[in-house]
Order: structure tokens, then C-alpha cells, then sequence
């Protein structure tokens, strides 16, 4: 449950090794919080984000969550939420990015990237959605893209998961909020993190702290979409109207 | 906003949160149309969540409690805890009716019998003028008696006659299975006690047997007392409270440095016959409580409450009680009730609704009492609603709240930066001295919290596990500190 300052009890991580998720959910938690649960395909792998949300009187779990097995995802959700009690939070954090160029020359490779990014997104949240409308609270966080807005065809793969996602969280947030749940919508631009190692930046990149700084002044205004860096709302608006011409021209990486 | 003529609603619809009743798959009123989904909240306007619930009469009890959800039922009265036990998120809320006409009053030994779902207001207005006053009254008299008895509630005759529990006879309990119980402190004391204080989660209380008091005017002699600086006001607490049925201190919370702890100390008794004028005399039991005015529904989202608008009322209220020790006649309504004049008081702190933080340490520990005061001073964050007082003994209830020692009530805003961080280190004082927080207030506290500060819970959990063996009895409450575990 929540308490009277907003601070929550139970936060659940979808990606339980995303940079950003974790960071995420090290804001969230205060002395109130009970449970935190890191959902990843290799448990084993998450001693150090373990380590690094370790609390005396919280307890902080990796449990193995597949988000392409979406055949699983509706088990994993009615056996944890029967186990720890309602989540107050769910952050949807998983993604793959995969490599634009070798997705040119083997188009195969975009299939698991589509398959994780949107249809495994989509089933996990809504089934985490569904416990939350019964229980008639809870905040999803959905970590989406600025491609939320206009995709790029640097990554229009990626991009186009992203925008996929983006506008079935805005439905998803329509549909809920009756129910007393609530959607926040993340669009982070170039994200400095172990997912773009090696990669070029984009103007106005910026990094996981800054991004749940963010979100957590989002959630607790309110908003529906947090923009990270606040900046970019005002970048993509104008990109989003650019004429294709002139959008095609652009350096955007 | 409840108005003091005529009945008392169980809630008006503007105290609600706005709820949209177009799109709510889980509402089930094409079924059961004497169901409506309703945001709830408590007084303090915190952590809203749905419920579908219904108002419904005592005999019709067992047959909704039937057709509840997985996710259980509580009641609820008047919704004046300020945090969440009379609501369930996605389960049911029901309000009992019972009017004050169904109120038993035995004018020989001022023995009453009343519907759980009655208010002490509207108790108050059919007894005070036959002469009885009731055993213990709140700050407000819009409480219902089931809550009265559920959260075990205290006022300012704690320290001479302890908490409503204390009075009661018996009480009538329906329980998950839908059974009824009479039980008191002479049958079943076990379960009795469970529920004196038990937040609604043993059972349904029905109805309640309790003794009122005998007085013989409705004016209270109120003895005013000034007192600089907070080492005075626990000295002469410590030494006068005894001789008075009545004794509560407010304390300047925003005042700093010479003016730190100034406080104003109320001592009061039942006026006998003889002690009030004449014209007075003619009409010695009159009772007609006044509403001055309301808050409008809407008030700007950061509210009114800020340091500075405090900070000014403390001035201007610590300069209007006299420097002397000053002695008065008061009415009931303005010695016991005083906001109870100003209906939804609670809307003044905007829409982040507000937290009433109390506490009790044991008297050896007023350094916890001082080191919580010099926090909450320096957080620049109390609001001027503070109250000082000292309880005497507590009763057997294992989740009952006051024992003796200091209790300490701080009103804040609660959707201010620093409020949450503030409430866990005044949390973690308040343990380290042996004491513990109030149910019926609490909005913020964990489950170890309550864990530390009821040693009995363990034997108050089994007592609940016989009752309720499928948890039909639920709140936000008991989920959100593991009472339902």
C-alpha cells in the first residue's frame, strides 16, 4: 500500500538489470518500502544491483522472468503478487536495442527485438495492469523512447518497438485510470548506459540518474509523460512536424 | 462537510475524491444497484483508494458481508481516522445504519444501549439535556460509537478515566461467519478486548453497552494557564491534572529560540449547579452546538497551511489566552469540539491532504517527548493543531493505544518535502523510548513500527486468526501494516 507521503511498499522491476529501472527503483525506496523484486532472465547475474538497493528491513529479490516467454508471464505475476501482497510499483524496463546495420543484412535479427521490446511488454504489463485494477491502486512505469514521437532510421527498429509501446502505455493509462491506477509514460532521449556502450551520442544524451530523477518528479506531479531531459518535449515537438525532406536531412545519427 | 442540525451523513459527496463512474469495469452496480463506487479517504485526505460500498441496515449485515469480493470488508463511520483503516482498495465498504431513536438510555443508572452507526453528536443532543454527558469524547463528536469503541478512542479525562474500551458493558459482534456475539469484559474478555481498539478487524460491531456520565449543567468551569516554555507546561502538568476531570495543552511548534515551547494549558470539570450564574440556572442543561461556517470545497492545491500562515495564528492565539492562570465558564461544544464549528476544517491543507501524528512515551521519557519537539520545530513543518496530554493507565486491548505517559498529536501537511523522511526519524525516537503510535491516526507508519510499540500484537494476530480464518476483515490499514498477515 501506499501511505500518506506516497511512499510505497512493494516495487517491482520488469528488466531487474536496467540501468534506469534500478535507478528508478533505488528513489523509490524510503523505510516504508517492504518488498523490491528485480525480474531478469539470469538471476544469478544481479548480485551487484542486489547489493546496491540493500536495505536494513527491505527485502530485495532477483526472481528469473522472461519477457519473450509471454506464455509465463500470467504464473509469474498472480505467484508474486500472492506472495508479497499488492505492487505498488511495476517499472517495464526490458529492451533489447540490437544493431540496425546487421539487422539490414539479416533481417531475422529485428524479430526478437519486436517480439521482446513490444509483444513481451505488452502481455507482462497488462497482466501486471490487471492485478492492479483489481486491487484498484498501483503505478506502472513504462520506460518508452523519445521514438515514441518520430522514429529514426538509425534505429528504426528499436525506434519503432518504442512507438509501439509508447501508444499502447497512453491506451493502457486511459483504460486504468477508473480503476484507480496510474500510467507514467518514460521517454528518455540517448541514454548513457551498458545498452549504448560503444554507440555514438545524440545531442542531449543524459544518463540513468537522470532519467528517475526525472520520472520520480513526474510521478509525483502526476504527469502522464516525463520527458528526460525535459528538454527534448520542446526538441521532438518540432522535429515531430518537421517536413520529411527536411527531416531525412538531418544529422541525426 | 457534516453538518451539526439535523443527521449526520456518513459522508458527503463533496469530501470524496473525484470518481469516474462511466469506465469502472469492476463496478458492479447493473447487479447490485444499492452498491456505488466511491473514492474513499480518511479525515487527513491521504492515500484515497476505491471501494464499492453500500449503506446498509444491521439486519441486512450478514447478507452483504456474504457477497463480498476476495479482497474483504470493513465498515465505516464517519471517516474521521485521519488515515486509512475505514477503507479497502478493489473490496468493500460498508457504512451500518441505525438512527438515534434506537438509543436505549436507563435514566436510573445511566446505562445506554446504541446502534453502532450512531454519532456521539447525535447522542450528545438526546442525553445532555436529560443530564448525561458521555464517558469519553474526542476532539469532535462526529465519531460513531462503533468507532468509538473500534479505535478505542481517549479524550481529555484519559489521565482520571481512561479510554471509551473502559466503559463499555457489552457489545454485540457479528463475526466473518456470520455469527453474533454479545461479549464484554466479563464474557469473552479475550475477544472483548481484541476488539476494544481492534480497527473493525475482529468482527462488525453492532451495537454497544456503555455508562454515560451524570452532570448536572452543560458549562464547563475551564481553568486557562499560560506557560513560557515547554519545561513549564510538563511541571505543572506533572503536578495540577489530577485535580481536574479534563486537562489538555497546546504547544507552539513554529515558535523559536525565547519563545520555544510556549503552550497554553486547558484544565476543565462538569460545573456543578451551584457554580453557574442565575440566568444560567433557569436552563442548566441546554445543548444546541453552533456551526460557524464551512470551508468551500475548493481551496487552492498547495491549501492554506504554510509556516507563515501558522506561525501567525500561534501568535495571535497564544496572545489571547490571559498571562494569569484565569478561570471561565465554556460550553460543551467549545471546551470539547472546537473545530467541530468549522465544517471540512480538514480541506485547509490543500489537495496533498495532511498527516495528525501522535504519539505516547512513558513519562521517565521526556527527552523522546523534547528530542521529537526540537525535530519537528527545526523542520519548520507542524501546523498550529498541536496537542499535549497526559494518559493515565491503559486498559487490557492489545492494540489499544494510550498507556501512561505523555501523548503528543502534530499536524503537518503531508505532501511537503521532507514530511516522509521527518515521520520515520520521529518514528524511530518515539520506539527508542518504549512508545508507540496511534491506529486511528497513523497514515504513514510501517508494520516493525506497530510490531516494536504493541507487544501484544502476536497474542491480538491469533485472536484474529481464530475469528477470521479466510481474512473476510480487511482495510488498507491492515494490509499496509501486515495486520491481516
Amino acid at each position: 500500500m501506499r501511505n500518506a507521503t506516497g511512499e510505497v511498499q512493494n516495487v517491482l522491476v520488469l528488466g531487474g538489470r536496467s540501468e534506469i529501472g534500478l535507478a528508478i527503483a533505488r528513489r523509490l525506496i524510503t523505510p516504508a518500502t517492504r518488498h523490491v523484486v528485480l525480474a531478469c532472465r539470469r538471476p544469478d547475474d544481479a548480485d551487484a544491483a542486489l547489493a546496491a538497493l540493500a536495505r536494513p528491513g527491505l527485502e530485495v529479490r532477483a526472481v528469473a522472468f522472461d519477457a519473450a516467454a509471454t506464455a509465463a508471464h500470467r504464473r509469474f505475476v498472480d505467484g508474486l503478487v500472492d506472495e508479497i501482497g499488492d505492487i505498488d510499483v511495476a517499472i517495464v524496463a526490458f529492451g533489447l536495442l540490437g544493431d540496425q546495420e546487421s539487422i539490414d543484412d539479416d533481417p531475422d535479427r529485428a524479430v526478437p527485438i519486436a517480439h521482446v521490446n513490444y509483444t513481451g511488454a505488452v502481455s507482462a504489463t497488462l497482466h501486471v495492469a490487471r492485478r492492479m485494477r483489481a486491487a484498484r491502486h498501483g503505478r506502472i512505469v513504462v520506460l518508452s523512447s523519445v521514438a515514441g514521437e518520430r522514429v529514426r532510421r538509425s534505429n528504426f527498429v528499436y525506434g519503432s518497438t518504442k512507438a509501439g509501446l509508447d501508444g499502447f502505455a497512453q491506451g493502457l493509462a486511459d483504460a486504468v485510470v477508473a480503476d484507480g491506477v496510474g500510467v507514467t509514460i518514460v521517454r528518455p532521449g540517448f541514454v548513457h548506459s551498458r545498452m549504448t556502450a560503444g554507440l555514438k551520442a545524440a545531442p542531449f544524451a543524459t544518463t540513468p540518474d537522470a532519467v528517475a530523477e526525472c520520472t520520480i518528479a513526474g510521478i509525483r506531479r502526476g504527469r502522464r509523460i516525463v520527458w528526460a531531459p525535459s528538454v527534448l518535449r520542446w526538441v521532438f515537438m518540432v522535429l515531430r512536424h518537421l517536413p520529411t525532406p527536411i527531416w531525412r536531412r538531418l544529422p541525426l545519427g | 462537510m457534516v453538518r451539526p442540525s439535523g443527521t449526520t451523513q456518513w459522508f458527503d459527496p463533496a469530501e470524496r475524491c473525484p470518481a469516474t463512474p462511466w469506465a469502472a469495469p469492476y463496478n458492479d452496480r447493473a447487479m447490485r444497484p444499492d452498491y456505488t463506487t466511491a473514492r474513499l479517504s480518511g479525515w487527513g485526505r491521504t492515500a484515497a483508494s476505491s471501494a464499492r460500498t453500500a449503506r446498509v441496515a444491521t439486519d441486512e449485515l450478514a447478507e452483504h458481508v456474504k457477497s463480498a469480493t476476495g479482497r474483504g470488508v470493513i465498515l465505516r463511520g464517519l471517516g474521521r481516522s485521519y488515515g486509512d483503516p475505514a477503507q479497502n482498495s478493489g473490496g468493500t465498504v460498508l457504512v451500518l445504519g441505525g438512527s438515534v431513536d434506537e438509543v436505549v438510555i436507563d435514566d436510573e443508572t445511566g446505562v445506554v444501549t446504541c446502534p453502532a452507526g450512531v454519532s456521539l453528536h447525535d447522542l450528545l443532543r438526546r442525553v445532555v439535556p436529560r443530564g448525561w454527558f458521555v464517558p469519553v469524547t474526542p476532539g469532535t463528536r462526529f465519531v460513531t460509537v462503533g468507532g468509538a469503541v473500534a479505535s478505542d478512542i481517549h479524550g481529555k479525562n484519559h489521565h482520571f478515566e481512561g479510554s471509551f474500551g473502559n466503559h463499555v458493558h457489552s457489545l454485540r459482534l457479528m463475526l466473518a461467519d456470520g455469527t453474533v456475539r454479545t461479549i464484554g469484559p466479563d464474557q469473552e474478555p479475550r475477544l472483548f478486548w481484541a476488539t476494544v481498539g481492534g480497527m473493525g478487524l475482529t468482527g462488525a460491531i453492532l451495537d454497544v453497552r456503555f455508562s454515560l456520565l451524570p452532570i448536572e449543567t452543560s458549562v464547563c468551569r475551564v481553568e486557562t494557564t499560560r506557560c513560557r516554555n515547554l519545561d513549564e507546561l510538563l511541571a505543572e502538568m506533572a503536578h495540577g491534572d489530577e485535580n481536574h476531570r479534563y486537562s489538555v495543552a497546546w504547544v507552539d511548534l513554529l515558535a523559536r529560540g525565547r519563545r520555544g515551547g510556549r503552550s497554553v494549558l486547558w484544565r476543565g470539570d462538569h460545573a456543578r449547579l451551584d457554580e453557574v450564574d442565575e440566568r444560567r440556572r433557569l436552563d442548566p442543561l441546554s445543548y444546541a452546538p453552533r456551526h460557524l461556517a464551512s470551508v468551500p470545497p475548493v481551496v487552492p492545491s498547495s491549501g492554506f497551511v504554510n509556516s507563515t500562515t501558522s506561525a501567525l495564528f500561534n501568535e495571535l492565539w497564544f496572545r489571547k489566552e490571559p498571562r494569569r492562570p484565569a478561570r471561565a465558564m465554556k460550553s460543551i461544544p467549545s471546551y470539547f469540539h472546537p473545530l467541530d464549528a468549522i465544517g471540512g476544517w480538514n480541506r485547509l491543507y490543500g489537495r496533498g491532504g495532511f498527516v495528525q501524528y501522535q504519539f505516547v512515551v512513558p513519562f521517565e521519557r521526556e527527552d523522546a517527548l523534547r528530542e521529537v519537539v526540537r525535530r519537528v520545530v527545526s523542520s519548520r513543518l507542524a501546523s498550529p493543531l498541536i496537542v499535549l496530554k497526559r494518559f493515565g493507565p491503559g486498559n487490557p486491548g492489545p492494540l489499544s493505544f494510550p498507556m501512561e505517559g505523555w501523548t503528543l498529536t502534530v499536524d503537518m501537511p503531508a505532501a511537503r518535502d521532507g514530511s516522509g523522511p521527518l515521520l520515520h526519524a520521529l518514528d524511530a525516537i518515539v520506539l527508542e523510548a518504549g512508545g508507540r503510535h496511534y491506529l486511528a491516526k497513523d497514515a504513514h507508519t510501517t508494520p516493525e513500527a506497530i510490531r516494536r510499540g504493541y507487544p501484544h500484537l502476536d497474542e491480538w494476530l491469533a485472536i484474529r486468526r481464530e475469528v477470521d480464518p479466510d481474512r473476510l476483515w480487511q482495510s488498507d490499514l491492515a494490509r499496509r501494516l501486515e495486520l491481516v498477515a
